[in-house]
Formats: C-alpha cells, structure tokens, sequence
C-alpha cells in the first residue's frame, strides 16, 4: 500500500517534469521515423520480401525493441543530474519507500516508451502495415519489459558510477554488441552459423525474435513465451538489482 | 534532544595503489539541549558534515551510540527519519520544479496527505517570504531565496530538530542576515536546530552552544562566552621583523604580565595578557630599550578564532 502510494508519488512526479519538455516526444520518434522512411525501403529488396508491407512486419518490431533497449539504457544519466542537485539525498532522509524510489522513475520511462511506440505504429499503419490488436499488446507488454530492465539497470549503474563520463561509454560499451547480436536490422537468419549460435546467449535476440513472431500473427510460435519469459525473468533481477543499490546505504 | 557517545566513521580513499583508510570522525560525544541553536565550528574537512550525515542517518556510523529526539540512531532510523529535519549543503532543489511543487511532494514523501501538503505548503511559503515565486522555476531563484526555500524543505513535516549544513555558505551579507533570523525564528518555534559553519562570527552570534571540531574531534564544547572566558585576558599581537622576533620572544617571555606567548610566522608575537591596557606600555618600553623596532601593534579581546587556537595550535582563518 505504501510502496503503491510512494511509486505513484515519485511517477507523477517524474511524469510531470517530462511533459513540461516536451521535446523529448520529438527527439524519441524522430531518429525511429527516419529509419522508417530512410532505411526500410531497402528492406524489400534486401530481404527478398513480397511486398512492402511484409518487409515492415519485420523491421517495425525490431525498430521497436532497440527503441525500448536504448530509451532505458540512457535514462540514468537524468539520475545522476538528480544526484548532483541533491534531490535524491533529500528524497533519503524521508521515510519513503526505497523501491518506490526506482520503480516511479522507472514506469515513467515505460510510458513514455509505449507512447512513443505507439507513435510509431500508427505511422507504420500509414505504411500498409496491419497488425492484430491483441498481438500488438502483447507486443507492447514485451518493450515495457524490456524497457522497466534497461532502465531500472541504468539507474543501478548511475548510482555506482555516479558520474556522466563514465556511464556514457559504459552504456555504449553494452548497447553495441547487444544490438548487433539480436538481428535487430537484419534477422539473423541471414548469419553464418557461429553468429547465430552466439546470438542464442543474447537474451535481447529472443526478445525480437518473440516481437516478430507476434508481428508475424504467429502466437502459436515457441518464441513468444521464450522471449517474454527470459525478458520477465531479467525485468525482475533488473529491478531487484537497482532497488538496492537505491537501499544501499540508507537503511 | 540529542546525546551521542563515541560516534566514529572512517573511510578507505585510494590513491593509485595505495589504500589509505582515514578516520573522519573518532569518536564524537555530544549533548544537545531542547530548543537551542547548537553549532558544529571547525574548517573544511574537520569531519562535520560526516558527523551531521550520520546523525541524519544518511550514513551508518562505524562505531558508538546516539538517541536523536528519543529514537536510537542504530536501532531505528526510520523513527529517527520521522523526527528530524536535513537540509544539505549543496543544495536539494530541482531546477525545472516551483517551490510550492517541491514542497508538496516532500510533505508527502513524509506520508502527508494531499491537501494537508498543500496547506503545510502554503504556510510555508507565506513563512519564508516566497509566495512571491512561488510557482516560478527554482533556476530562476536568488541564492538566498533558493536556500530558502530548502529550509522550508527541511522543515515541512515539522520535525523536533533541523540540521543545516553550512546554511550560509555562498550568501551575500544581507542574505546571510536574513538566514540567521530565519534560524532564530525555528527556535522560537519550539525546533532544535543544529548547524555546522567555519564562520566564526556566524557561530558566536548565532549559536547559543558550539563544539569545536578539528580532524574528527571535538576539541572544546561550551556557550560562546564560555569558551571565550576560558581564554582569559586579552591578547596584544606584537609586529616585528622574523630576525628579531626569536630575541624578542626570548625578552619578554620571563616578564609577569606575559600569561603566555607564542611567535608569529611571518614575524612577531602573540602575547596573552590580563590586560591589554596595563601590558602594552610595558611592552613598547621593553622593546624600546632593547632597541628592536615595532612594525605593528595591536589588542584582541579574544575571539573563537583564539579559542580555536589555543585548541589546535592553529587559526581556524588559516586552515
């Protein structure tokens, strides 16, 4: 009940400052938008596909996840600014719940990962792109998982690094094999077998793997509940990691 | 209202390969009184800040004991949580944020219901003279109006005792002013503030009782006028050139009215005197003969500075 009222109290916070800037919906779309026009159109060729609409099928849900994986990934430098204003030492001395701490900051980066997802989606409609709508949420329940992980981590490593400089090559140290081994641009179809079999420890790969599927219409596939299942998994230990680097040294 | 034995904390720094562990605080014993202005004087790096951080349960003392307004520092921080104000030195307040925002959420971080914070806001506001701004940005803020405003943060769930950090820091004069009746104010109603300050002026005018603190210890705790009283007499500070200063020194070590005396490093004498008015003569017709000639002369009442000294071995100015 107390974490409830206390993560409420930290999202709408949080929730607030962001709308009051709102360049950050801009700055969100923009670069997955030019993508969308500036990048897919060589996918039909590139990957062979019947039509337009079917190469989009599995571009979009891969645009989305490296959407989820970068938005989160990024989010603690706002944390560190936070750390230096001294707002979280003023958050410490009150008895609000530790966990409320990371989890408001964390559901409002989800949020406004969905709407930004859902952004994108509607203009992929525009596009010949046709999704069915309760594949689609589940879709979405995949990227809001994706995205509590990444960035419940990158509050986590905020908090132990506490500096800008070293979060920044950190977070791209980790992003970059990430993304190039989950097939996020090109389905890993295309790769040599020894690529294929290290994406397999790629947790992320299943993630986009299991967002095709869904795509795809394919509920049936093995992927869906792998890839939603390890993505839970990981959310989980994400969380329990970061909340207590929020609890350590406060008791 | 707040009594502490033995409280110590230490930290490992490392220095390429070497770790060094460096004990900020060893072993702090305090007894602070309901309802008074208790000041912790020391420079930078005496261990204040890090006595005040543990006491506000940001950080977890190594050893030692405290009760805070009743609650046992180690046993229960969420009561001692409950029960204290902490205002930080650097600042708390969020750029993009309206005082009247902040306030509301801090009342309500503390379990204050919604409209109980607004009206704790409200009041808050008109108390520190910042209804004026109070829906602007804090980036717009004055530095005074800023600091402030983080009182008023510290403060909002009307805790037993406040602890402000270096609260005038950075102030201009009339700013500074204007902290201390503040400060004075959440006397008068009924709060024990604590601060800490390298300000001797901040801690004789405003502190009812201080504790001197120096490399983790408190060397010297008593009223102002206590510790000052403590150095008896008046001190004549004597100008003279470094080479004659040792022949000086040597002089009038041996004379009655010199209770003691120390040298000067950029040449001259401190000599500690019952009176100033009976000394000084005496002084100018003991140098005069011995022909040794005079830069400067000059006589203190003692200030905390002296006490400082007499403590340390060093002025508080200095270091």
């Amino acid at each position: 009940m107390k974490l409830a009222r206390d993560t409420w109290l930290i999202f709408q916070r949080q929730a607030q400052l962001l709308l009051r800037n709102p360049v950050w919906v801009f700055v969100g779309v923009f670069q997955p938008v030019m993508y969308l026009l500036l990048f897919a159109p060589l996918l039909k060729p590139a990957l062979n596909a019947p039509t337009q609409a079917a190469a989009y099928k599995i571009f979009v849900p891969g645009l989305l996840v490296l959407l989820a994986i970068f938005g989160g990934l990024f989010q603690g430098f706002g944390l560190i600014a936070e750390l230096r204003a001294g707002v979280i030492e003023r958050s410490r001395v009150t008895p609000v719940s530790r966990l409320a701490l990371l989890l408001g900051r964390s559901l409002r980066d989800v949020v406004s990962l969905i709407s930004q997802a859902v952004i994108i989606t509607v203009l992929a409609l525009l596009f010949d792109l046709r999704v069915f709508i309760g594949y689609l949420l589940l879709a979405y329940l995949m990227l809001a998982l994706i995205a509590l992980m990444t960035s419940a981590v990158s509050y986590g490593v905020a908090l132990k690094v506490k500096s800008e400089d070293a979060l920044a090559p950190l977070m791209n140290t980790v992003a970059q094999p990430v993304l190039l081994l989950s097939g996020i641009l090109l389905p890993l179809t295309f790769a040599p077998g020894w690529l294929q079999g290290v994406a397999k420890w790629n947790p992320f790969s299943w993630a986009v793997d299991g967002t095709r599927a869904l795509f795809d219409g394919d509920l049936s596939n093995d992927d869906v509940w792998q890839g939603l299942g390890i993505i839970a998994v990981l959310a989980v230990a994400g969380v329990v990691w970061a909340a207590r680097q929020f609890a350590r040294s406060v008791r | 209202m707040i009594e502490t034995r033995g409280l110590r904390k230490s930290f490992r720094s490392r220095t390429g390969r070497e770790t060094k562990t460096v004990d900020a605080v060893r072993g702090v014993d305090l007894d602070v009184a309901a309802g008074e202005i208790f000041g912790f004087l020391g420079p930078n790096g005496a261990g204040k800040t890090t006595t005040l951080r543990m006491l506000a349960t940001l950080i977890e003392p190594d050893g030692g004991v405290a009760t805070i307004a009743g609650a046992d520092l180690l046993k229960d921080p969420a009561g001692v949580r409950r029960r204290i104000g902490y205002v930080p030195q650097g600042g708390s307040t969020w750029d993009e944020s309206s005082a009247r925002e902040e306030l509301v959420l801090q009342a309500r971080l503390y379990g204050i219901t919604k409209t109980d914070a607004q009206r704790r806001a409200t009041r808050a506001l008109d108390a520190f003279q910042l209804s004026e701004y109070a829906d602007r940005k804090c980036k717009t803020y004055s530095g005074g109006q800023r600091r402030r405003v983080e009182i008023a943060l510290g403060i909002i769930h009307e805790p037993k005792i406040v602890f402000l950090d270096e609260p005038t820091t950075g102030l201009d004069p009339q700013s500074r002013a204007h902290m201390w009746d503040e400060i004075r104010r959440l006397r008068t109603e009924g709060m024990t503030v604590f601060i800490t300050t390298h300000y001797l002026d901040e801690a004789d005018a405003l502190c009812d009782r201080i504790a001197i603190m120096d490399h983790g210890e408190v060397v010297a705790e008593g009223t102002p006028t206590e510790l000052k009283r403590e150095i008896s007499g008046e001190v004549v500070v004597v100008g003279l050139d470094v080479a004659t200063t040792p022949h000086a020194a040597e002089m009038l070590d041996t004379e009655a009215y010199v209770s003691k005396l120390e040298t000067v490093d950029e040449g001259g004498l401190r000599l500690y005197v019952d009176e100033g008015a009976v000394a000084i003569p005496q002084v100018l017709r003991r140098l005069d003969h011995a022909g040794l000639e005079l830069r400067s002369i000059e006589l203190h009442r003692p200030s905390l500075d002296d006490v400082f000294l007499t403590k340390t071995g060093r002025s508080l100015r200095e270091s």
